[in-house]
């Protein structure tokens, strides 16, 4: 690092302004990475929340993908999942997306059904036909706390508590009886007139054959993360967000890669020389990549830090921004990775840099 | 001997057939003495030096640096000979722009793999010896063409070389200061001992020189005492 510590500092213009692109960089990916997982948080933090292990949805018919919109499962369904050896719990979950009145004010909601005193919703035990639980987002753009009355498509309900902060699909979720939600949203897949809901949220341990169950019940089971994909609205929002991000990693593994093509190719001359003199060549390639990492550290960390900073102030706003070392320490390491990936393509010429060059005139 | 090349042969590509730049050349330098390799231009004297250098490996013939024949090195171990060995003073001066005069020297125990810092004493009395100890913390674009020479001839030493390839040292000097340069590489060489080779096609260098030899189309015609 003896040489390539004196070139950064002797050739401050191009590295500031290179340091200076990956600041810049590296808060862009910060800021995208921080919405994109506030968006994710707003769009399945009800679900991501849930206390189980997995999901059934009714089977889609015709090789369809599951769908929160279409599943629909029935009293029959979760007591036979009941039954399923190694399942634990099995709690038919409801969901559906309505408007919320209280006074003057309005919102948009999902409403959970679940069972009275089910352990799905928070403070579960005071969900009753009548009653519902609040989130606090919804007990806030509503306006109204305990005790309260709001109306759920027309039904006037009493506010039994505001707990937690989950939403779904970018709605705060109301948490209300399953004969509530029924009521409110009566499913159009239901067949004998009988108890219905969405989904049936499981509690699994290992020796639950869920194979098995699912023949038998005629549903499909799948984890909590991997039934987030059913919900339409996640899957376009964070795959369009997840591929700005990629691009953006891209992006900057390209400019530091060509940043350090054009600095290798200037800097030829001088490595001809101190290959002449006797220098080895993994040297040289360990200097210019301890150089590339310098510069690909103390942008990406001032980058990071003012991404933070912005996150900070950003939170408790309407922005649905999410600062944690997820968001902020995952794509800092991405960014450096791929930029000491894109640096040590490019310095690999250093390999072919012949030292007869540095003899004679031609210099 | 110090430097031992012996049955020479170099040939380039040079469309369909291969232009001979060596035939069949040896030289030995003692420690201690200079000796100047002359000839007109194309004649084969770079060559000769990029041979002596490890830079390029001959078609046939054998090269021996301080007693340690060359052939089947390989290009690690021709790099470790070279910054142990062998020091080259270019033609033109080769500074590297971020580096001081005294770093440019530090930087060759860094190459080796010992710490520049605790080389640089030895840099300064290196400097000091080519009348630079004034000019160490000066950058290239700071100092005069015959600085930088002399700078450069001193980086060439740091190494205690017992090879001193030395290509053309004064061709980018006024005459003064080109005399200057050859009294410090001929005095240097008597006092470190080095197997000095010189390649110039300034004649009015020889009178410095202990031995000229003399190459004409990649043949080593003349190989005598200077007077």
């Amino acid at each position: 690092m003896f040489v390539a510590w004196r070139d950064l500092t002797f050739a401050k213009g191009r590295f500031a302004l290179m340091g200076a692109v990956v600041v810049l960089i590296t808060l862009l990916v910060g800021l995208l990475s921080g919405l994109t997982a506030g968006l994710a948080r707003q769009n399945v933090s009800a679900v991501t929340g849930l206390p189980a292990d997995r999901l059934a949805f009714a089977a889609p018919a015709g090789g369809q993908d599951l769908s929160y919109a279409d599943s629909v499962v029935t009293e029959a369904h979760w007591r036979h999942w009941a039954r399923v050896p190694g399942v634990t719990r099995a709690e038919p979950l409801g969901i559906t997306t309505t408007r919320a009145n209280a006074g003057d004010r309005s919102a948009g909601v999902s409403v959970f059904g679940v069972l009275p005193g089910s352990p799905l919703a928070p403070a579960g035990e005071r969900v009753e036909d009548g009653t519902v639980v609040l989130s606090t987002a919804a007990a806030g753009e509503l306006g109204v706390g305990e005790g309260d009355a709001v109306t759920l498509a027309g039904r006037e309900l009493t506010v039994a508590a505001a707990r937690g902060d989950a939403s779904f699909s970018h709605t705060p979720v109301v948490w209300a009886s399953l004969d509530t939600w029924s009521a409110l949203a009566p499913p159009a897949g239901a067949r004998d007139g009988g108890p219905t809901a969405t989904v049936i949220a499981l509690d699994t341990d290992r020796g639950a054959d869920l194979a098995a169950g699912d023949r038998a019940a005629g549903t499909r089971t799948v984890t909590k993360d991997d039934s987030l994909s059913a919900i339409g609205s996640y899957t376009s929002e964070n795959g369009s967000l997840q591929l700005m991000r990629g691009f953006l990693f891209a992006i900057s593994a390209l400019v530091v890669g060509a940043f350090f093509t054009v600095w290798t190719i200037q800097r030829g001359g001088d490595i001809a020389v101190l290959k002449a003199l006797g220098a080895p060549t993994r040297r040289l390639l360990a200097d210019a990549l301890g150089q590339a990492l310098v510069l690909l550290t103390g942008g990406t960390l001032a980058g990071t830090a003012v991404a933070a900073a912005a996150g900070a102030a950003l939170t408790g706003s309407d922005i649905p921004f999410a600062l944690t070392p997820a968001t902020v320490l995952v794509p800092a390491a991405v960014t450096i990775a791929l930029g000491a990936l894109g640096a040590a393509l490019s310095v690999r010429r250093i390999t072919s840099v012949d030292p007869l060059t540095a003899l004679g005139s031609a210099r | 001997m110090s430097l031992e090349l012996t049955d020479i042969t170099l040939t380039y590509p040079d469309g369909d057939t291969r232009l001979t730049a060596l035939d069949h050349v040896s030289l030995d330098v003692p420690r201690g003495s200079v000796t100047a390799v002359v000839g007109p231009s194309g004649s084969g004297k770079s060559s000769l030096l990029a041979v002596a250098a490890t830079l390029v490996t001959p078609d046939s013939g054998t090269v021996a640096v301080d007693g340690t024949p060359t052939t089947g090195l390989s290009r690690g171990e021709l790099a470790a000979l070279r910054r142990r060995s062998i020091g080259i003073v270019f033609q033109q001066p080769n500074l590297l722009p971020s580096l001081t005069a005294a770093e440019q020297l530090q930087v060759m125990a860094g190459i080796d793999g010992r710490s520049p810092g605790r080389a640089r004493g030895r840099a300064l009395e290196l400097l000091d010896a080519v009348g630079l100890a004034d000019q160490a913390g000066r950058r290239p674009h700071q100092l005069s063409g015959g600085q930088r020479q002399r700078v450069n001839i001193a980086r060439a030493l740091m190494n205690d070389p017992t090879v001193l390839l030395v290509d053309e040292p004064t061709s980018a000097l006024d005459q003064e200061r080109g005399a200057a340069v050859m009294d410090l590489l001929t005095g240097l060489t008597h006092r470190r001992a080095t197997a000095t080779v010189l390649v110039t096609h300034d004649r009015a260098l020889l009178t410095a020189v202990d031995r000229v030899a003399e190459v004409h189309d990649g043949r080593l015609v003349l190989s005598a005492p200077a007077r």
